[in-house]
């Protein structure tokens, strides 16, 4: 079985994001980190391959980003990934959803995977189930938010929560799946792994390396437009009051519940 | 302009989700103000009058793909494409939820369509829509214009409010011949119910309890006021260490993030570190004995005054106003 | 038992907590040691000041080169980010830059703001602002550059990683490998512990990291060092001491033109507060200033907060007015050893290991320098260790022969006694002050003796009462100013403060307005009792690692890689 694990850097949690006020954009510096939700992805490659029941031949960590992106490809190396993909091209550069989707089922493509896995969502919350769009390019079926994987000859059988309770779900390979940070709690590399990681194979991709249309991605290939950015609008601040009287205080309590409908 | 096509939820036994019918109140709005006309997919076994019923939020028309089975997306992606393909809508609009970015996130390969998730607001702007969505930890608003047709439009959860207008919607079988990859996920269990999982990011109205309960057992108060309103409990980092309630109800910086339409806070400070995991419920209402505590600085309502007091008459004031 | 309200000596009530405990053999399988050459725990300018000069003088040595195998340079850094943990003002003498980049100009620095030109100090009253003319020559600071020590940091790692060294970063260094009394390198901190200590799901242990030198460059907190100072007994003559010091960064409309530094207000001058220290206000660049309060940890009222005493200094007219229109973008706060001279070890290396930086209380208080002392420190530790290692040698004696030759060991002697008179209170500590620095430390001579900030009584003196409440705009609380400063440490994240748990109500009431980050609290219920002792509840994932802790009673241990602040502009 061959598992790909899609993986994003984005800024670090703790980093303040902010606008630069002289240019209006999201001010970028700051540390970048392997996406928290895709360390879920890895390790639950790892623990099919340490579960026993099918042999993985290989976990590749493969991802679309700028040259500070081969950081992610280490870390998730580090986890246990056995070699790396870096799409780095500077047309890709702007790319939106569509447009991000359609590259990385290109390059997923080139790889044939038995099984894609990714973190159901990025740090950043510019998107959730990207995956969704790829396997669908891949023409593979999908499913996100997934919290449990069982494999069961050939088929996995997921779990996840939706709107009505769990759903269970069993998947034909090859498939494309989404975790949720629930599914499991991702290793610490140890020290011998980190330090190890530079030199595990790290192969670079152009977009025409892996077919990739040149009119479908970047800024001129992307299907939306970021127009303007503003501050959110300022909230009015609420009233307060103190409670004199708990009768007549509950009763303003349930007249201003019932004026919002929430009774 | 072609309309806007809304996929709308069903829980197999003929009642719409909420989210879905909001999806479908502000398509009907829109489309309105476009020239168009608002339309549904709903897929499985889902009667006329139910189908019909839809219009009364505003739907013209509703696409059922009654062999296609309610619960996975990528069959569903496959009559959307066809609808959207034969009566050329020009937007897809979805409510809040999981299946809404399936779709729409399917959509999006299947028919090299720009989509913007975590939609709160839709506007109009010459003939065409704007989609806005938060970024940065909300910190700012972006407004997201649409390159070519079809756009899609993910809303946030309860992002959009369903109104009733009246009317009825014609109903249109379709038949859809689905992908092959579309058959590939089968469901085996839909909608299994867990007592002891409380899914807080989900709820409606959430009461937070913080140190200002006093000890574990008061937990019992913000317990029973949920229940009086139908709610679920969330708790802060600080009650959380101290063992009076679990992790799974962690709101805050290193806890969940939630935006629930309302979020009673009582006995809780709003230090920035659980303000960040709150700060976006449509309403905020703050019970607490301190009057500097900062959660008075961002709440709607803020009642200084003893919780033990105020919550327990809350409760029988709500459950009186229910029942009566 | 105590009687409450009494003074207390934090001394009395010592931390739980062995030093010798950090001091091990290497206990892995010898085919799972990490075998590095040098081994420098710590990502600060000291560290990779010596990390970029060991890889420099490596380019001219290949057969040395070879001989240190596959990682011949390691740098240990417990923050997410090399100058995660790193703060400072700072005005830095460019002397060390100048040699360690020749061919980079200042003005592409990218850690620099500008050069300073101008600098002036003021008096502060509780209304007013006297500058000091002419001001006290400690304080100037013309040719020297205004800079970020998390940015130089983050600039050093960038330029050592590009020589060849391998940077770990969220390691921590948590104990000293010897063997025969000869430093072989560090073990490296376990990952996955839960709240008690106990190992969680994804439980990983340390490694030990071998080496054939190690450098300890680990700050003021000085984690290990403490533990090798002990062991090696290397003690200086006078104890280790320590300023706190709490920063904020601002985008202001009105840009700075000048560094500033004052005096007085809002500490008070009375001989028995004992309250040394100031504020420093810099500009960065056109659009930001970083303003910070400084205060020796030798104070004795129980409820001196600094970083509230910082709240309050904002809300002086001349302070306000700089501020005027601005946001805070950017908090953190950090211990400065402050002991000089007389405090530093008594030997800088032992076979195998050297100790350069703040670590080794390298930092002349008066004229608040220590950044390029620290590099300074750390090429002169690289340059020892090349000689060594070609000679086969774990002998670093070379290293301390070329500190006490340079200016690290002149500038600070000449300052050695400036801190001490200041126990005298403002006036009469300031005069004396003035005069050693005029006769360059002949006068008045002598060696100033000192207690440990550990045997000051602390008793209840009111300073907190002037304190502002929090406005969010001008003013913040602790726990706003710990989001701002990056800190998510899991919830569940073993407890590194050691500390008693219930200790006399002084003592208890000292760590709660000591911690700028709140770390300390004393339970609700036991706020209004007259009891004489009281519990004291820790909540260590809000720990900054500050070190202030260290001055009063206890004893910061590292906590898990990765944990604390992610400090990007202090």
């Amino acid at each position: 079985m061959k598992i790909c694990c899609l993986v994003k850097e984005v800024p670090d949690a703790a980093v303040q994001k902010r606008i630069d006020p002289g240019t209006k954009r999201l001010d970028r510096s700051g540390e970048k980190n392997l996406n928290p939700f895709d360390t879920h992805g890895i390790e639950a490659a790892m623990q099919i391959r340490e579960g026993g029941n099918a042999e993985v031949e290989e976990i590749i960590a493969v991802t679309m980003g700028p040259e500070t992106a081969v950081r992610a490809l280490h870390k998730a190396v580090a986890l246990g990934a056995d070699r790396s993909v870096h799409l780095t091209d500077g047309a890709l550069e702007g790319s939106d959803v569509a447009a991000t989707g359609y590259a990385l089922a290109k390059v997923l493509e080139s790889e044939s995977p038995d099984l894609v896995l990714l973190g159901q969502q990025s740090d950043d919350g510019e998107c959730y189930t990207i995956g969704a769009v790829v396997a669908d390019h891949l023409k593979m079926p999908s499913l996100t938010q997934v919290i449990e994987i069982k494999l069961e000859d050939g088929r996995i059988v997921c779990e996840r929560q939706a709107e009505y309770g769990y759903d269970t779900v069993e998947i034909d390979l090859p498939a494309v799946i989404s975790v949720g940070d629930a599914i499991n709690e991702p290793r610490y590399p140890s020290l011998k792994a980190i330090m190890g990681a530079k030199k595990k194979p790290l192969d670079t991709k152009a977009t025409g390396d892996v077919g990739i249309e040149g009119d479908r991605v970047g800024t001129a290939g992307s299907r939306t437009q970021v127009l303007e950015m503003n501050p959110p609008p300022a909230k009015e601040s609420g009233e307060v009051f103190e409670d004199e009287d708990t009768a007549e205080t509950v009763e303003k309590i349930v007249a201003w519940l019932d004026e919002r409908k929430l009774i | 302009m072609g309309g806007i096509l809304v996929y709308a939820l069903h829980d197999g036994e003929g009642k719409f989700n909420n989210n879905s019918l909001g999806a479908i109140s502000e398509a009907a709005k829109l489309a309105g103000e476009l020239g168009g006309e608002a339309g549904v997919v709903v897929v499985g076994d889902v009667s006329d009058e139910a189908a019909a019923s839809l219009g009364n939020y505003g739907a013209a028309k509703v696409h059922r793909a009654k062999s296609v089975e309610e619960g996975l997306a990528q069959p569903i992606i496959d009559v959307m494409a066809k609808v959207i393909a034969d009566d050329g809508y020009s937007y897809a609009l979805f409510g809040g939820g999981l299946l809404g970015f399936e779709i729409g996130a399917g959509l999006t390969a299947r028919l090299n369509a720009g989509v913007t998730m975590e939609v709160t607001a839709v506007k109009v702007a010459d003939g065409k829509l704007i989609a806005e969505r938060p970024v940065l930890q909300d910190s700012a608003i972006v407004d997201v214009g649409y390159v070519g047709e079809p756009g899609i439009i993910i809303g946030r959860l309860n992002a959009f409010d369903h109104k009733e207008t009246g009317g009825s919607a014609e109903v249109i079988d379709v038949e859809v011949e689905l992908s092959e990859w579309s058959t590939k996920a089968r469901m085996r269990q839909r909608g299994e119910q867990r007592g002891a999982d409380v899914n807080i990011e989900d709820a409606d109205i959430l009461i937070g309890g913080g140190r200002g309960l006093g000890e574990k057992d008061n937990f019992k108060l913000a317990e029973d006021l949920a229940d009086a309103l139908g709610g679920a409990v969330a708790a802060t980092r600080a009650v959380v260490d101290a063992g009076w309630y679990p992790y799974a109800a962690q709101i805050g910086q290193t806890g969940k993030t939630v935006a629930p339409k309302l979020y009673l806070a009582a006995g809780i400070s709003g230090a920035i570190q659980h303000k960040v995991g709150m700060q976006n419920s449509e309403s905020i209402l703050a019970v607490n004995k301190d009057p500097n505590a900062p959660i008075f600085e961002f709440c709607d309502l803020g009642v200084v005054g003893d919780l033990h007091k105020i919550l327990p008459k809350l409760t029988e004031a709500i459950k009186a106003k229910k029942g009566g | 038992m105590s009687i409450a309200g009494a003074p207390v000596e934090p001394i009395n009530f010592p931390p739980p907590f062995d030093e010798g405990s950090l001091i091990v053999e290497p206990t892995d399988p010898e085919d799972e040691r990490i075998e590095v050459g040098v081994a420098i725990v710590g990502g600060g300018p000291a560290g990779l000041a010596c990390a970029n000069r060991l890889l420099d003088l490596l380019a001219d040595e290949p057969e040395l080169m070879e001989q240190l195998g596959e990682v011949p340079v390691a740098v240990v850094e417990k923050g997410k980010a090399c100058g995660a943990h790193t703060l400072s003002g700072a005005n830095m003498v460019p002397s060390a830059m100048k040699e360690l980049f020749p061919d980079l100009d200042p003005d592409d620095w990218p850690f620099a703001y500008q050069e300073v030109t101008k600098d002036a100090v003021y008096l502060l009253t509780k209304k007013a602002a006297l500058p000091l003319r002419p001001m006290p020559p400690n304080f100037r600071n013309h040719g020297n550059y205004v800079i970020s020590v998390a940015k130089l940091s983050r600039f050093l790692a960038d330029k050592a990683e590009e020589k060849g060294a391998y940077i770990l970063t969220e390691t921590v260094a948590d104990r000293l490998l010897v063997e025969d009394r000869i430093v072989k390198g560090i073990r490296s901190g376990d990952r996955g512990r839960g709240k008690d200590g106990g190992e969680l799901g994804n439980f990983e242990p340390g490694s030990d990291v071998v080496a054939r030198a190690t450098v300890l460059a680990e700050g003021t907190l000085g984690h290990l060092t403490q533990a090798a100072l002990d062991y090696y007994d290397l003690h200086g003559s006078l104890p280790v001491r320590w300023e706190l010091g709490v920063k904020e960064v601002w985008e202001v409309s009105k840009p700075l033109d000048r560094v500033i530094h004052t005096m007085g207000w809002p500490l008070r001058k009375a001989a028995k507060w004992n309250e040394f220290g100031g504020s420093f206000i810099y500009p960065m660049g056109e659009d930001k200033i970083c303003i910070g309060l400084v205060v020796g940890l030798d104070y004795t009222d129980s409820t001196l907060s600094c970083h509230d005493a910082l709240q309050e200094l904002k809300t002086h007219p001349f302070v306000k007015d700089l501020l005027e229109g601005g946001k805070r973008v950017a908090w953190g706060a950090k211990t400065i050893p402050s002991g000089g001279y007389y405090s530093m070890p008594r030997s800088l290396s032992v076979p195998g290991m050297a100790i350069a930086g703040d670590a080794a209380s390298m930092v002349n208080v008066p004229t608040l320098k220590g950044v390029h002392y620290a590099m300074h420190a750390g090429m002169y530790a690289a340059e020892s260790i090349i000689e060594a290692l070609k000679n086969d040698s774990v002998n670093l004696a070379g290293y301390d022969e070329k500190v006490r030759k340079s200016a690290i060991d002149r500038d600070l002697f000449d300052s050695r006694n400036m801190r001490a008179p200041f126990s005298k209170g403002f006036f009469v500590g300031g005069a004396i002050a003035s005069a050693m620095t005029i006769t360059k430390g002949l006068f008045p001579g002598g060696k100033w003796d000192y207690e440990p900030d550990t045997e000051i009584a602390m008793a209840d003196g009111g300073a907190s009462r002037t304190y502002p409440k929090a406005d969010n705009e001008l003013t913040f609380n602790k726990l706003d100013s710990v989001f701002l400063s990056g800190n998510a440490t899991r919830d569940d994240a073993p407890n590194h403060v050691r500390v008693q748990s219930r200790v006399p109500r002084e003592l208890a009431k000292t760590w709660v307005a000591l911690c700028p980050a709140q770390v300390y609290e004393i339970p609700e219920d036991q706020l209004e009792e007259t009891s004489a002792d009281v519990d004291v509840h820790v909540t260590a994932s809000n720990c900054v690692q500050c070190g202030a802790i260290n001055a009063k009673g206890g004893r910061l241990t590292m906590p898990e890689g990765g944990d604390g602040p992610l400090y990007q502009e202090v």
